[in-house]
């Protein structure tokens, strides 16, 4: 498996050859993102660049694509100084950023896109031949087996990711800066990632990685870099890449107890679902129950079914049948105004396309679904008491925005989803389904996340947690549900826990109910 | 493929349905008159179209119809100036326009719905000023260049046959150009990325502001040359309604012939076919004597919101057997 060859390639001899970075500063109106900022990258290493969000990670990357200018500070490749005046200077000498968001055209063919901007041609005429065979090059090197003449729509992200990364090669890329590759992809396809990954390695490319994930990092990178508020502030190298150091080198602080576990007694059943079957896997029924002060996990790898069950048990899936029981009452499926009337919510994954309205302000988001029960004269929107509700959300949950008013379009990833709970904790729920709430969200966020959780379900909150990340599922759950392909496999009390037990589960194998 | 065979299939239905209901409509008359406009049409609607595949818009593309084809007469009779000089003349109008509308839209970020609506209003304005409201026509001279533009080559009209009406040629060889920039020019393959995802684009290093600008060019000049076509055609030009409404029948002609409006997608044989169905229709409804003349825009609105419901239905059922 990728995971003990990864460790096995050390770096070749150290040498003048690779990417060197010196006192790099860059400000912003009002804050300082980068200051006097150093890095390294030899042909060959993976270097991972990890750090809360605002410590200037997304910037360092900007300058070295040569997206953005530095304020100061110099870079060298090969010994050699440069200066990017453009993204294409980077590219030509050899860095190539791979975003997030990828940058593909979908009403183009895969190997239009590897080539797109530098394709072979007669004069003004595109020669095709050589374009297809050079987009095959790349697309063998990262062991994509697919016609190039194909269009891009209907592939899986995990295949636009590669064919992202095939485009940076087809460019002869030395440097590739990753970021947050993993982020929307299933198990297996991050398997294949970290694979070419390892290829690219072994064929001298460079490889800058940022991520969220630490055990990805752990598994991946020779070298660790960790930025906070804008410097170097420690490099783990080899054995020294673990958890624990990584965590307290991103906060500055010992973040013992990150998962602020607290044990309840669990209450009456606040929740209960009983043979419900979701639009996508009708034939199989789900049955579980959640009590008041439980916090359950939902595990299971992408595509399990997670979002699909949490969306339909809220109402915004139609469900083909089943029922669902809220503080003892029938739930009318199909209607998230009755879920949330009878005080069931959901924190969505896609919190800037599902969460929020990334234009409107903290105030307006956080009073979004209560406002007609503060309105005046049931119609006219009542503005101290939305102003009250929000600065009350925001010292509640230390949301840091300048004013209420801030659009939350600009507010970090914490900071947004802290908006979207504080927009459900106004209407006092009694069940709170959460999909994927930390993602993208950086360590010290998670660990007030965490905090918020135990301390609604201290206060009598349901909270049903669905998450691919292992390590967090175990961290806070109660116990756990496991799903494969539309059904839940196993239930693991948290006595049970272990990665292995829940992969088990969520790969397909059974385990009895306990 | 698939997306041509849609419409191919309505203008074939509609020619059925129309032949079959009123038997002139295979008249050589009638078939010459049809492919005339046609192709006079699809002139413009090839223009929306790179407007179009930007993501973009082009509402202007009748008052540059009117102001070209008002002009032209008007520099030729009533100021004598030479064809040599009056029609590149006007052409370069035309495409200036086209270089104001891309600059405003790129440079200043503009809408391109807000800027051309603008156009809209502005260039039929001008011509009625510059000719006074009056209409300008070439009387009886001029007849070399308005034979050469809107004439026919006979093919056997003794026989019977169509002849071929010369904006044909125009046509053809403005598809042909149209076609080979989009799909085998490296510009063409930037133009449509651009419209698809324009941060793609930028990050690749394409020239998007260039290239927009170049499709707001192509798209006002070959409004240019749809105006100068139809005046010599028609011989009379009235400043206040000489090309209402052509960039509506321009837009449907491109939408029909499968140029999605949020950009990147384009076929000059969808858009071509779009034109003409759009023809056909008009000429249904005056042949179709059970269709009363006023409602002849209700029927267009019509079939196009049908043609259009139909194609995303097919779409999503398409879509559901791929994943299922």
């Amino acid at each position: 498996m990728t995971r003990g060859t990864t460790r096995a390639h050390a770096p070749a001899a150290r040498s003048e050859a690779g990417l060197t970075v010196r006192g790099i500063s860059k400000s912003f109106p009002g804050v300082r993102a980068l200051d006097r900022v150093d890095l390294d990258v030899r042909a060959g290493e993976v270097v991972a660049v990890i750090g809360e969000n605002g410590a200037g990670k997304s910037t360092l990357m900007k300058i070295l694509a040569g997206v953005q200018a530095a304020d100061a500070g110099e870079m060298r490749i090969d010994g050699r100084a440069v200066r990017f005046a453009g993204p294409a200077d980077a590219q030509r000498a050899g860095i190539a950023l791979i975003h997030q968001e990828l940058n593909l055209c979908d009403n183009l063919s895969v190997a239009a896109n590897i080539m797109l901007g530098h394709e072979p041609r007669r004069g003004p005429f595109l020669a095709e031949r050589a374009l297809l065979d050079a987009a095959d090059r790349a697309l063998r090197r990262v062991g994509l087996d697919l016609d190039g003449r194909r269009p891009l729509a209907g592939l899986s992200i995990g295949q636009c990711q590669l064919i992202e990364i095939a485009k940076a090669l087809s460019r002869a890329a030395r440097l590739l800066i990753m970021d947050e590759p993993t982020s929307s992809l299933t198990q297996a396809e991050a398997e294949r990632l970290f694979a070419v990954v390892g290829d690219l390695r072994a064929q001298g490319v460079a490889v800058v990685y940022i991520s969220h994930r630490l055990s990805e990092v752990k598994a991946l990178a020779d070298r660790v870099v960790v930025l906070r508020d804008g410097r170097n502030a420690a490099e783990l190298r080899g054995d020294e890449i673990e958890h624990g150091r990584m965590v307290a080198a991103m906060v500055g602080r010992d973040v013992d107890r990150f998962y602020q576990r607290r044990a309840h007694e669990p209450g009456y059943v606040a929740l209960a679902v009983e043979g419900l079957r979701t639009s996508a896997w009708p034939q199989h029924p789900i049955h579980l129950k959640v009590r008041a002060g439980e916090i359950v996990g939902l595990a299971g790898l992408v595509g399990a079914g997670r979002s699909e069950l949490l969306g339909t048990i809220f109402g915004v899936h139609p469900a083909r049948g089943g029922q669902v029981r809220v503080r003892g009452h029938d739930l009318v499926l199909g209607d998230p105004r009755r879920a949330i009337a009878a005080g069931l919510v959901l924190v969505p994954e896609n919190r800037k396309e599902q969460g929020l309205v990334l234009d409107f302000g903290v105030r307006a988001n956080v009073s979004l679904p209560s406002m007609h029960r503060r309105a005046r004269a049931g119609m006219f929107v009542d503005d101290h008491a939305e102003r009250r509700l929000a600065e009350d959300a925001v010292a509640r949950l230390a949301i840091k925005a300048p004013h209420v008013d801030q659009s939350v379009g600009l507010l970090s990833g914490g900071n947004q989803q802290k908006v979207v709970l504080g927009k459900w904790l106004a209407v006092d729920p009694a069940v709170l389904l959460l999909d994927e709430p930390t993602r993208g969200i950086d360590v010290g966020s998670k660990a007030e996340i965490y905090a918020l959780l135990h301390d609604l379900a201290g206060r009598g909150l349901a909270i049903l947690l669905a998450s691919s990340e292992m390590e967090e599922v175990m961290g806070v759950c109660d116990r756990v549900l496991v799903m494969h392909e539309g059904r839940i496999t196993g239930e693991l009390p948290r006595a049970a826990f272990s990665e292995q037990a829940i992969l088990q589960l969520a790969v397909g194998g059974e385990r009895r109910r306990a | 493929m698939k997306k041509i065979l849609g419409i191919a299939g309505l203008l074939v239905f509609v020619c059925a349905v129309t032949a079959l209901a009123n038997e002139h409509f295979y008249d050589r008359g009638n078939v010459e008159n049809l492919i005339r406009r046609s192709a006079l049409f699809g002139v413009i609607s090839i223009g929306a179209a790179f407007a179009i595949v930007t993501g973009g818009i082009d509402l202007s593309i009748g008052s540059v119809v009117c102001l070209s084809g008002c002009l032209l007469p008007w520099l030729l009779v009533e100021h004598g100036w030479p064809v040599a000089a009056a029609l590149p003349f006007v052409l370069g109008l035309a495409a200036l326009i086209g270089v104001a509308h891309g600059l405003l839209i790129t440079r200043l970020s503009l809408q391109p719905f807000v800027v051309t609506l603008c156009g809209l209003l502005l260039y039929r304005g001008i011509a009625r000023g510059i000719t006074g409201d009056q209409t300008v026509g070439f009387g009886t001279g001029f007849r070399g260049l308005r034979d050469l533009a809107a004439g026919r080559i006979a093919l056997g009209d003794h026989l019977g046959l169509p002849g071929v009406p010369m904006p044909c040629f125009f046509i053809v060889a403005i598809a042909i150009a149209a076609g080979v920039f989009l799909n085998k020019t490296v510009w063409g393959r930037h133009l449509r990325a651009l419209g698809r995802n324009p941060e793609a684009a930028r990050y690749a290093g394409i020239a998007t502001g260039r290239l927009t600008v170049l499709a707001y060019v192509v798209c006002a000049f070959l409004a240019g040359v749809g105006g100068c076509l139809w005046v010599l055609d028609v011989n009379s030009a009235q400043p206040s309604d000489f090309g209402n409404f052509f960039e509506l029948y321009a837009i449907a002609g491109a939408v029909l012939g499968g140029c999605a409006l949020r950009g990147g997608e384009v076929s000059v044989v969808g858009v071509l076919l779009g034109a003409a169905t759009m023809q056909v229709l008009r000429n249904s409804i005056r042949l179709i004597e059970a269709i009363p003349q006023q409602i002849e825009f209700a029927v267009i609105g019509a079939v196009i919101l049908g043609g259009v419901v139909v194609d995303q239905l097919v779409r999503r059922a398409a879509a559901r057997r791929r994943k299922g």
